[in-house]
């Protein structure tokens, strides 16, 4: 056996093949060159953005200091917390209840469950303009109350999300896992605390985070809830971009990008990567 | 067993119905204490139905259930005095063993230091021990079908119900667990409830057998008993191999009988049958009951004679089928009559799988109280 030689190329081995190899390449530039272009430039010395000119951090400390930026993104983070916590109660009960029982209008609600998903975003988002003009919804609260209008949207949104990856989750169930636990003793509150919410964690997690991630860069429905002083961060970036695209923008971006990937990286890790795989 | 048997579940004119459907039929039972029941039956017969209805998951929708005396009716899963262990096992997947185990104590409030114990006590009894910080994926399904067991037992339950506990074992562990079963059930005295659909497990494990057929008690014996004496013929043809033919009864006295067999020719037997003469009544011989012998040496003849004073059981006919199982051959042999019949034929020696072979003439006999005759 020939040590240096290349072993040829199994049938199935296709990460080996070149057509495959540059069809992979093609994919990734495609998906992640805009973001790599964003980040590269958010450390451009220029006003313009447009040519590179030079090395600069001096667009992260400007982020950094642009209050509104920072209020706008503290804004966005309480929102999309709140968001994910009512989500995901809202939407594993109705996930356990759509599951579990049978009741009358079953199928109908089922059905209008996942209609904010379905439901054209700029639709929502005039629709909840008109609801909460309507109900004459206070505009004038403190903070955090007066993100509340934003986050009854979101939450909306978000928690069929919740419902759908939950109730695929619950499909795998093996409801004698459920019985067994009633058989040793145990009451219907307490097979919900043991077996259920264990069985169905991956989801939780998976849920959380498109929620999370949902609600963090939702605009166009934000537009048309929020008001002045409910500015969040995309609403503020598109503002800013109106005048021009300065590396501010790039930096502020790039900051939004990377507190994601640590969001992200960090939910996966607690729950393993292979149990959220699973859920889909 | 000395002291006479006192039942641990009763079960009285019990019926389950699923809309149209009737799963269980006014099947009344007495389980005794301390026995290894088993409800035997082919899928769909009802007898997990039973089961289920024993444990709490289904309500009988006629008839009542009582275990020790106590009448279930209204009383939920959880607080029945019996344990379950489940076809799949149902192993919580995100506890360990130990805690597997240890779930049901903790439910029932058991102090922690007893907890312990016990837990490494009933994974000592299932040949665990040790095992307990292990997670239910990094174990075989033989191992947690034992969690199942150990979580089960150390509930100490007055009943222990399986649910079909070896159909999901490979033939060699099924076998091992069989005997480790009964083993188990003589060391911790708790009666066993097991359902299954197969008959070599009801036979090597059970006190006593009910056999379930379409929702009702087929026949309620012990193992020999249900091998030997079927009652009807569901129970011949379910319970192990069986040659059944329809004949007439023609001759009914208190110590003989003769079935006249139509494709066989006349069946002798030396004990009387009371039913009608000229009734239509079945036979059923088991295909090992029967001798072969090669034609012409007259001995098979003797033999028959020797066996059957009134007129003996023997018959010709030709091979047309083998199959060779190594401890056993089976046969199948037209007779000269018309019908066909499967003869078994242990292989006492390494040679004896030559002595026949396919389209030979061979002829046979079979003692006059081997066939059983039924009338339903």
């Amino acid at each position: 056996m020939a040590l240096f030689a290349r072993a040829p190329i199994a049938p199935l081995e296709y990460s080996r093949t070149l057509w495959m190899r540059l069809w992979v390449g093609a994919v990734m530039v495609f998906l992640y060159a805009p973001l790599v272009v964003l980040m590269i430039f958010s450390f451009n010395d220029s006003k313009r953005n447009v040519v590179w000119r030079g090395f600069t951090t001096k667009y992260y400390e400007k982020a950094l200091g642009n209050d509104q930026l920072v209020e706008a993104l503290i804004n966005s983070l309480t929102i999309a917390a709140l968001a994910t916590l009512a989500s995901l109660v809202l939407g594993t009960l109705a996930a356990v209840m759509l599951w579990r029982f049978r009741f009358p209008w079953k199928g109908a609600i089922d059905g209008t469950i996942s209609l904010p998903i379905i439901v054209p975003e700029i639709c929502l988002g005039v629709a909840f303009l008109m609801f909460f003009a309507a109900v004459g919804w206070p505009t004038d609260l403190v903070w955090p109350f007066n993100l509340g209008a934003i986050t009854i949207a979101h939450i909306t949104f978000c928690f069929p999300f919740v419902t759908m990856v939950v109730r695929s989750r619950l499909a795998t169930f093996n409801r004698e896992q459920e019985e067994a636990a009633k058989d040793l003793g145990a009451s219907e509150a307490q097979v919900f605390r043991d077996v259920l919410i264990p069985h169905i964690k991956p989801a939780l997690v998976a849920g959380a985070l498109l929620a999370f991630t949902l609600s963090l860069d939702d605009f166009v429905i934000t537009y048309f809830t929020s008001g002045p002083d409910t500015i969040t961060f995309p609403v503020k970036v598109y503002s800013m971009v109106r005048f021009s695209v300065t590396p501010e923008v790039n930096a502020a971006s790039t900051l939004l990008i990377i507190l994601t990937v640590i969001l992200t990286f960090i939910a996966l890790k607690a729950q393993g990567v292979k149990a959220i795989a699973e859920t889909h | 067993m000395t002291e006479p048997a006192k039942p641990i579940i009763q079960i009285q004119n019990v019926s389950k119905r699923f809309g149209k459907v009737t799963a269980v039929d006014n099947v009344s039972l007495d389980i005794n204490a301390g026995e290894f029941f088993v409800l035997l039956g082919p899928s769909g017969c009802g007898k997990t139905t039973l089961l289920r209805m024993i444990a709490g998951f289904e309500l009988p929708t006629e008839g009542r259930i009582l275990i020790d005396g106590q009448d279930m009716a209204g009383i939920p899963p959880n607080k029945r005095p019996v344990n379950m262990v489940f076809q799949s096992y149902a192993v919580f997947p995100h506890m360990s063993v130990a805690d597997n185990v240890a779930y049901g104590l903790k439910i029932a409030g058991v102090k922690g230091g007893e907890v312990k114990d016990r837990v490494a006590e009933a994974l000592e009894l299932v040949k665990l021990g040790g095992f307990g910080e292990r997670m239910p994926d990094q174990m075989s399904g033989g191992q947690r079908q034992r969690v199942a067991l150990a979580r089960s037992l150390v509930m100490r339950p007055k009943v222990l119900l399986l649910d079909e506990p070896l159909s999901a074992l490979d033939a060699k562990l099924r076998a091992q667990m069989q005997f480790e079963l009964s083993e188990l059930q003589e060391k911790v005295g708790i009666t066993f409830v097991t359902v299954t659909h197969d008959q070599d497990e009801a036979l090597s494990m059970a006190c006593r057998i009910g056999v379930i057929n379409k929702g009702e008690v087929a026949q309620l014996a012990t193992p020999s008993d249900l091998y030997e004496y079927p009652s009807n013929r569901f129970v011949a043809d379910f319970v192990g191999s069986v040659n059944i033919f329809e004949g007439k009864l023609t001759l009914d006295e208190p110590d003989k009988a003769a079935v006249d067999c139509p494709g066989v020719g006349k069946i002798y037997l030396n004990h009387g049958v009371t039913g009608p003469h000229g009734a239509d009544v079945w036979i059923a011989l088991r295909p090992e009951k029967i001798y072969l012998h090669v034609p012409g040496e007259g001995k098979a003849v003797k033999a028959a004679a020797q066996d059957a004073p009134d007129g003996y059981n023997f018959a010709r006919g030709k091979i047309k089928g083998m199959s060779y199982l190594g401890d056993i051959t089976l046969f199948e042999i037209e007779l000269d009559d018309g019908a066909r019949i499967r003869v078994s034929r242990p292989n006492l020696s390494r040679h004896d799988q030559e002595d026949f072979t396919w389209d030979d003439r061979v002829s046979m006999h079979w003692r006059a109280d081997s066939p059983v005759v039924l009338l339903g």
